[in-house]
């Protein structure tokens, strides 16, 4: 989980900074967009480490429910009265809740831009490109789905920020980087990445939902 | 103070048990939690009922034999300690306690409170030992030197009693900061390294097989740990797991 997990959030890095592109939505903006997406789905070492992340977020999400099947079967007695808020945080107990939240939100957001890029009928730029610009642009400002999917974007972005809230600093513990010297600065870059990292996600499609009229 | 008791009973561990309710009055606030149940026990045995059954020994909070799960936690509401050194006066006149046992499949029922907890012992078999020549020709124990900061943290480690709140505490029932505790308090010192790596992977392969849960990193077990065990002890046996598992010669 824990590797699996480091490599993910570097993923979630790289993607931003490809969608943080799209906040320009001039004509010009939108036609480097496509020249970028073309490049992402094209370019062989890039295509190399698509796959690596596909097997990467299947065995993540594998391993999570595996991991969660046996943790419930180490209890099947649960207790009556239960406070384990008094010794730790709901999002440390609720990383399999989070992680299907993420795993739907995956298999939309792949659905509508992912699938639409590669075996879609989407049209061409002045470029010559796909223009997937267009494609975003138009989910997002489609009315009232387009406010539906919006919301669930920023909805699936919180849980993306509990999920990293507790999961960032959790790897390097699974790894046994533990000391009391380095603690603090990976828990404090953990929590620093678990809300700038999503809120500028979220940021990008209420832009462009904003930016309609 | 009067008490509303909500105590788990079960005959055995292949019956279903509950919760019953119990009302105990005039407790002193100086009693100890365990006392208060010697206290209601009398009660019953007076009233010709069954008594409670729990585990406890030496009421000092280093035996590790107490547990309970007191109102949601481990030990109880007070950090840092043992049922036994926790008093009623960290209770209220008129308040309700849920009381209960350990819940883990690798800590089977016994009967109403108590638990089995063999598999810690079982762990402890599968390397949790040094094993050291005492045919005579033992060292002194200063002829190893040992650095002090090494020292104070086995000694750290080894303050871990056995209890089981761990396991109790964590939402995955598992047994790791027990495992790890006991890994670290003889890797860090010269006469265990020895044994090191055969140690970690027979301990943890141990651990798996008794039905514990896996760690998430949760870290309830150190909260609740009425030793305050560090989670620095699962992230060292983890390194250690890790570099055995990579560079053990079996």
């Amino acid at each position: 989980m824990a590797i699996t997990g480091l490599f993910l959030i570097s993923f979630l890095i790289v993607h931003l900074l490809g969608n943080l592109q799209l906040l320009d939505l001039s004509i010009e903006g939108q036609e480097k967009f496509n020249a970028y997406a073309k490049f992402m789905t094209s370019f062989p070492l890039i295509k190399i480490v698509s796959y690596f992340l596909y097997a990467s977020i299947l065995f993540h999400a594998v391993d999570g429910i595996v991991l969660v099947m046996q943790n419930r079967k180490a209890r099947p007695e649960r207790y009556k009265s239960w406070k384990p808020n008094n010794n730790s945080i709901w999002a440390s107990r609720n990383m399999g809740l989070l992680g299907t939240i993420i795993l739907a939100f995956i298999i939309m957001h792949m659905g509508q831009f992912w699938y639409q890029m590669h075996w879609g009928e989407i049209g061409v730029d002045a470029q010559g490109n796909k223009d997937l610009a267009t494609v975003v642009i138009k989910t997002y400002q489609d009315g009232t789905a387009g406010m539906i999917i919006v919301a669930l974007y920023v909805i699936s972005m919180a849980a993306i920020g509990f999920h990293l809230w507790h999961g960032f600093a959790s790897a390097f513990q699974t790894f046994g980087l533990n000391h009391k010297r380095y603690n603090p600065i990976i828990e404090k870059l953990g929590y620093g990445i678990s809300v700038l990292i999503p809120l500028a996600y979220a940021f990008i499609p209420v832009f462009i939902l904003m930016a309609k009229n | 103070m009067d008490l509303k008791l909500k105590i788990w009973r079960q005959a055995n561990q292949n019956t279903k048990g509950e919760l019953k309710d119990y009302a105990i009055k005039n407790v002193s606030a100086d009693s100890s939690f365990l006392e208060m149940m010697d206290q209601l026990n009398e009660e019953l045995i007076e009233k010709n009922e069954e008594p409670v059954v729990f585990d406890h020994d030496c009421r000092e909070g280093i035996c590790g034999m107490c547990s309970l799960h007191i109102n949601g936690e481990p030990h109880g509401p007070q950090n840092a300690t043992t049922t036994c050194q926790l008093h009623m006066r960290s209770f209220k006149d008129g308040d309700t306690i849920f009381i209960e046992p350990w819940r883990s499949r690798a800590f089977p029922v016994i009967k109403d409170l108590s638990v089995d907890r063999g598999a810690f012992d079982r762990i402890i078999e599968s390397g949790g030992y040094v094993s050291v020549n005492t045919s005579g020709n033992t060292l002194d124990a200063n002829a190893l030197p040992v650095p002090k900061a090494n020292a104070d943290e086995a000694f750290n480690s080894a303050t871990c009693i056995g209890c089981g709140a761990c396991v109790a505490a964590c939402p995955n029932a598992s047994a790791m900061l027990f495992v790890s505790a006991k890994v670290s308090q003889l890797s860090l010192l010269p006469q265990g390294k020895v044994e090191a790596k055969e140690r970690v992977l027979n301990m943890v392969n141990q651990m798996d097989l008794e039905g514990f849960g896996n760690c998430s990193n949760v870290g309830a077990c150190t909260e609740e740990c009425p030793k305050e065990i560090s989670l620095e002890n699962i992230a060292r046996m983890n390194r250690e797991y890790l570099g055995a598992s990579l560079a053990s010669s079996k």
